[in-house]
């Protein structure tokens, strides 16, 4: 998650402005800078929930090293450019792509072997492999935040006259946005789409079809954690990079799914980004509630409406 | 039935003398995740949900029986009565919570109010935040035995061990853990049968928590200590680690699966520091991918393979 970030070289985050007038006491600028932290973290929610429902949807199992993939993201990121010199710009197309093609490595060798078992198998050995890349990149780079500075173009922050909006974060609001947009538009406007949504209805027929499920599992699988990876590289010039920043992430957005349904992709970045904004609020008006306020919201969606805001029951 | 019975002896055997070969402060601290990996036992392998959320369970009562016994100055039985009261509590909330969402999403809400809790207990003012409930008087249990004593403590603990581990050994054969077992096995039929299965599911639930809530209250008075890392999201995984790794669904799976697990965890702590993780990690994966049946349950089917007893 994202916190009030530190001060960094070049990066003019919003300054409080004591002299314009507040709302329920609290400085317009500081709560609409919140609002924006909170915004970008939805981002960050409505991706990886994302990419979850999507692999959910086509393997039927639960991604527990989805915050891990999002780590790596990062990582690769601050490692393209310490040791390769490759900037951010390449790392954004690169990055993914290793992370898609690690994640369908992973689907060849260990997952598919699961898929006539209990779906549960999945959730253990996902977590297993969650632990053993956290453990190995924690065993390699300790657990102190990496250092990576905004790219040059988006340093530096807008004047919106009630605000001051650093560019970077307008830039993953933007850039996620499209990223989440055009995902739906593939699935849901597009051939290859309309099969993703059959062969997650019912898998046998599609093949019956002579559609080739298994690459389809198998490249699903690589896009749904490359999405992740492109999370962690949007996420490296904005937060502490550490190997640790996956697994607490992965557990709100657990809490996203639940409260949105897995079942509708448009779904999953609504609830995302609403639940980044609530988080954000709850920051400016009761910071102690801030790291709990989704998991109330879960229950309470559960007491209300056990399906979640968007599922359906099955 | 008379595998049954040798194994159960053969174990109140070992647990009798093992205090004068093994270090008993090592023993209790397995003693208290073994009663835990059974507790959790009772729901992943009996009914076959997976909670990964456990040890909120074990972390509140551990930090219940903590405050009782140090602030509030109770005896350390009480507080362990206080712990697991608490636990089953929580329970029965969480049970009411999950329960009415299918499947998969089970591990995700245990997850998610677990680490509500885990947020709660870093907050609040009565856990001491980072630095956990230090220094918990382990004191004299109904006035007389002295617990600062490890061995006589190991006695006690042992006895506590023995009461959950019968408790679920006699749920697990009576009629409620057949049906347990029956929703298990092929849920809608069970439902078809007439069973009230979410009643049965939450009922199983509140026990395992309440279990787990023992465990967790006996460890905090074991270690005079309670801290944030009894109620992490890693403490869960351990657990179903322990479970998975003796064998799920078998009654001595757990306890085998969690005294290999901390005598790994003890051996390799100084070793090989943080990279104990991967190695955890590494044995969910084959766990998982060859070995899903779990020491007990391998050793189980080559005994029926080789005897053909039917009755194991």
């Amino acid at each position: 998650m994202i916190e009030a970030a530190p001060r960094r070289r070049g990066a003019a985050l919003f300054q409080p402005d004591h002299h314009m007038r507040g709302i329920f006491g609290i400085p317009t600028a500081a709560l609409f800078g919140q609002l924006v932290l909170g915004l970008v973290n939805g981002c960050f929610y409505a991706m990886l929930s994302l990419g979850l429902s999507i692999i959910f949807g086509m393997l039927n199992i639960i991604n527990f090293a989805h915050g891990a993939m999002y780590m790596m993201g990062a990582v690769f990121t601050w490692i393209a450019l310490a040791q390769f010199g490759i900037g951010y710009w390449w790392s954004l197309l690169l990055v993914p792509l290793v992370i898609g093609i690690f994640g369908i490595i992973i689907e060849r060798t260990l997952l598919r072997p699961l898929y006539k078992l209990d779906n549960l198998y999945g959730l253990l050995l996902t977590f297993g492999l969650a632990l053993v890349i956290e453990g190995l990149f924690r065993y390699r780079y300790g657990v102190s935040g990496l250092p990576y500075s905004i790219p040059e173009s988006f340093q530096g922050a807008l004047n919106l006259g009630f605000m001051f909006l650093p560019k970077y974060r307008a830039w993953v609001v933007v850039a996620s946005l499209l990223v989440c947009i055009s995902t739906w538009l593939v699935i849901e406007r597009t051939p290859i789409g309309a099969y993703l949504r059959a062969g997650t209805e019912n898998s046998q027929l599609v093949q019956a079809f002579g559609i080739n499920v298994p690459a389809m599992i198998t490249i699903t699988y690589g896009v749904g954690v490359g999405l992740a990876g492109l999370a962690g590289v949007l996420a490296a010039p904005a937060t502490q990079i550490s190997p640790l920043m996956g697994s607490n992430l992965i557990i709100v957005v657990f809490a996203v799914v639940v409260i949105g349904g897995m079942s509708s992709i448009l779904g999953s970045i609504v609830t995302g980004l609403g639940l980044g904004l609530i988080e954000g609020m709850t920051k400016v008006f009761y910071s102690q509630a801030s790291d709990t306020v989704v998991f109330f919201i879960m229950a309470v969606v559960l007491l209300v409406r056990p399906a979640g805001l968007f599922g359906k029951e099955r | 039935m008379k595998l049954r019975w040798i194994g159960l002896g053969a174990l109140l055997v070992l647990g009798l003398i093992a205090p004068f070969f093994v270090y008993p402060v090592f023993l209790m601290k397995a003693l208290c995740f073994a009663l835990f990996a059974c507790a959790f036992n009772l729901l992943l392998g009996y009914t076959g949900l997976l909670s990964f959320g456990h040890a909120a369970f074990f972390g509140t009562a551990g930090y219940v029986t903590g405050y009782a016994v140090k602030v509030l100055g109770v005896s350390p039985g009480l507080g362990i009565l206080a712990g697991t009261l608490s636990a089953v509590v929580l329970g029965f909330i969480f049970g009411n919570l999950v329960i009415r969402r299918q499947g998969i999403y089970f591990a995700m809400i245990t997850l998610a109010l677990a680490q509500l809790m885990y947020f709660v207990f870093l907050e609040s003012s009565f856990t001491g935040g980072e630095d956990g409930i230090q220094g918990i008087p382990r004191g004299r249990l109904l006035w007389v035995i002295n617990l600062e004593d490890d061995r006589k403590l190991y006695y006690v603990v042992f006895a506590i061990f023995l009461f959950g581990f019968l408790l679920i050994r006699r749920t697990i054969h009576s009629p409620f853990g057949q049906v347990l077992k029956a929703i298990r096995e092929n849920e809608p039929r069970a439902l078809s049968l007439g069973y009230d299965v979410n009643k049965y599911k939450t009922l199983a639930f509140i026990l395992s928590a309440g279990l787990a809530g023992l465990a967790g209250s006996t460890k905090a008075i074991v270690f005079t200590f309670v801290t944030l890392t009894d109620a992490d999201w890693h403490t869960s995984g351990d657990v179903v680690l322990m479970t998975l790794l003796g064998g799920m669904g078998t009654v001595f799976g757990p306890i085998v699966g969690a005294f290999s697990i901390v005598t790994l965890q003890n051996q390799l702590a100084d070793k090989v520091g943080s990279f104990v993780t991967v190695i955890m990690g590494g044995m969910f994966i084959v766990c998982v991918l060859v070995f899903r049946r779990g020491i007990i349950g391998e050793l189980g089917a080559l005994y029926h393979r080789v005897i053909g007893d039917r009755q194991f």
